[in-house]
């Protein structure tokens, strides 16, 4: 009977691939605590180590949270996943969720976690670039998507001439190969991958002193960039959830600011394939975006807000001034008044991180 | 398999065939090899144009671009990260394992639902005419475009993100198996199914005891497609998943650190293309048990030994 036979081994064949299939992984699930979901922008790195920080120390659960952490992705939009409800809370940078919401997302800003941009123009000490109107006759790699604005909004401030703008990947491979006079960089990521890589000329790593960098704080076109946002649907009836939520994560980044190393760990548990010294990096950065926090972590710098809203409506990023109504500062307030502890770390100072080969 | 003796006659010594398959993979390997690090040498002493002209080389030759090789096996057996105490290949190893489960998962129902859809199209023509251009079409449609949605659908069902991982890979999966299953339960000459009709058969037995029997060499080929093409959708799944395991993510993320650690990706990549491999070569052992050698088609000859 020959059928018979192929049907039992193939039956016998799926029987084992299943089993080694099934033997990969699992699941788990929460508990009794409210389970709320926060949207990452990209996958854990040390960027967001104060809302891991807060899941670890088990600041979410002092306050009956059950925070789930979404990991970003590839074309994962979290103004799109908060406003689909999928998750209550999303980071994004304000210009970006100025956007989604001119297209109808309907959100709001609880909290302005960053209070300074991390974007940086950052080219070769030999090429004599100090300032933007070097920028004249060269060509300058940015990336598009909604990050080149604060580039754009500087060249229209400072009247730059023949600025050869060409699209850069999300690397600095341009800027390492040459083939751009400048290049944009996140201060805690890009930056620190050119300081990674080897000098093929001299064999160790690329130094701060070959590098020419111009900070968009400086030039006065910043925008702000990571902060929470909501659903204002969904925050008309969960105020205390939301005022809860900010307690914690502003808690968890007060720890990170007092435990770098700590942090470090976290976030490198969430991810086996990062670096560490370069999430090291990363981290002391981050800590540099938020601490200061004049009015307290996550209150919003109205003067900052104003800039960010006139860069926006002048590089035709958002068609008008979406008003008052687009952030409240009244959670995060509330929030702070509930912390013990120093929640505006005028006293913090950047520590020295030392990179190694490849962000190891 | 034994060689029939006289297929040997009057010729010199040879190796037997599964040596000679180990031995001729092993130099293309090799040969492969000794092409990048002489490529590479090449770009290095010329400063990257081709030698005595002044046209530039098509890839760049600096340990960024083209990390030698050793440097890249050497990184496999490195801490993944500085002070750890796994290599990177058992991270990788790891990432595979999560990977192919989904790509399996993604195989049996996008090879079940492939193998379906040719015996529904073989029952009725009208449904084939009907379908088979949305089938075709839906094979142009990017993998890249539909992924997002399928895992932002499977989050709002419900769906543990796995899952919706390997419906991306079954998406893949099901076409080459449709195509060569209907070509296969094609493949019985009209005498043979004038016999079964003479001897009262129904259609469900010329479909059970002709056709299927008939479309099994047909249908091997084809899984071998969908093997590979199983993982490059899990993969391409994974990207927009948000997971923090499995491949895409091992990729994405050293994709990220690429100017200062390109080694990584290359390491990354080399397992992502051995996961395929595998499936492939189980595969090609299943066909081996299931169907006789005379009835084989050889696609991928003396794959699995």
């Amino acid at each position: 009977m020959r059928k018979g036979k192929w049907t039992w081994k193939f039956g016998v064949f799926l029987l084992v691939m299943g089993m080694i299939a099934a033997a990969c992984g699992g699941d788990d699930d929460g508990g009794e605590l409210t389970p709320v979901n926060l949207q990452l922008q990209w996958f854990a790195q040390a960027q967001f180590a104060g809302y891991y920080a807060a899941v670890d120390q088990g600041f979410y659960e002092d306050e009956g949270l059950d925070v789930t952490i979404l990991e970003g992705a590839v074309e994962i939009v979290p103004q799109q996943v908060v406003a689909s409800g999928q998750a209550e809370f999303g980071l994004a940078w304000v210009p970006k969720a100025l956007v989604s919401n001119e297209e109808g997302a309907g959100l709001v800003n609880i909290g302005q976690v960053f209070q300074r941009s991390g974007t940086l123009m950052v080219s070769w000490a030999d090429s004599g670039i100090t300032k933007p109107e070097d920028w004249a006759d060269k060509t300058v790699g940015n990336w598009g998507f909604g990050n080149e604005f604060e580039l754009t909004a500087a060249i229209e401030k400072f009247g730059v001439q023949n600025v050869n703008l060409v699209a850069q990947n999300f690397d600095m491979e341009a800027l390492l190969n040459r083939e751009v006079d400048a290049a944009e960089a996140m201060i805690y990521n890009e930056y620190a991958q050119v300081l990674e890589a080897t000098n093929e000329a001299t064999g160790s790593l690329y130094q701060p002193s070959d590098l020419n960098v111009i900070d968009f704080n400086d030039v006065g076109t910043a925008m702000l960039q990571d902060s929470i946002w909501v659903s204002e649907e969904w925050l008309a009836s969960n105020e205390d959830v939301a005022e809860k939520f900010l307690k914690a994560s502003f808690r968890g980044w007060m720890y990170c600011r007092d435990n770098p190393d700590e942090c470090v760990e976290i976030v490198l548990e969430a991810g086996p394939t990062l670096g560490t010294s370069h999430q090291t990096w990363q981290m002391n950065e981050i800590n540099g975006l938020i601490w200061p926090s004049p009015n307290g972590i996550g209150v919003m710098d109205q003067a900052l807000w104003d800039q960010t809203i006139e860069v926006a409506t002048s590089q035709g990023v958002i068609s008008a001034d979406p008003g008052s109504g687009a952030f409240r500062t009244d959670l995060a307030e509330k929030a702070l008044a509930d912390i013990d502890g120093d929640t505006t770390g005028s006293s913090w100072t950047r520590v020295e991180v030392t990179l190694n080969p490849g962000g190891e | 398999m034994v060689q029939p003796a006289a297929d040997n006659a009057g010729r010199p010594f040879q190796l037997p065939r599964r040596y000679r398959t180990i031995v001729s993979f092993s130099l293309i390997v090799i040969a492969l090899a000794v092409l990048w690090e002489s490529y590479k040498w090449m770009g290095q002493t010329t400063g990257g144009v081709w030698p005595g002209t002044s046209l530039g080389l098509p890839v760049r030759t600096n340990n960024r671009a083209m990390p030698h090789l050793w440097d890249i096996v050497a990184a496999l057996f490195r801490p993944a990260r500085r002070g750890g105490d796994e290599i990177l290949l058992v991270t990788l190893l790891e990432a595979a394992m999560f990977t192919f489960r989904s790509a399996f998962a993604g195989f049996l129902v996008g090879s079940t639902f492939g193998f379906g859809l040719a015996i529904w199209f073989i029952r009725s023509p009208l449904a084939e005419r009907g379908l088979m251009p949305y089938v075709v079409a839906s094979q142009t449609v990017p993998l890249i475009a539909i992924a997002p949605m399928v895992v932002i659908w499977g989050g709002q069902a419900g769906l543990p993100t796995w899952l919706a991982v390997a419906v991306i890979s079954s998406y893949l999966c099901f076409f080459p198996v449709a195509i060569n299953s209907l070509r296969g339960l094609r493949s019985p000459p009209a005498t043979a199914t004038e016999l079964m009709r003479s001897y009262a058969a129904t259609p469900h037995e010329v479909l059970t005891k002709l056709q299927i029997p008939a479309a099994l060499p047909f249908l091997f080929p084809a899984l071998k497609i969908a093997a590979t093409a199983s993982v490059i959708g899990a993969i391409i799944g994974e990207l927009p998943a948000g997971l923090s395991v499995g491949l895409g993510r091992a990729l994405l993320s050293f994709a990220s650190s690429f100017s200062s650690a390109p080694e990584k990706l290359f390491g990354a990549v080399l397992l992502s293309s051995l996961l395929g491999v595998l499936f492939v070569g189980l595969v090609a052992l299943a066909e081996r048990r299931l169907i006789p050698e005379n009835r084989r088609i050889a696609e991928i000859p003396e794959f699995a030994t």
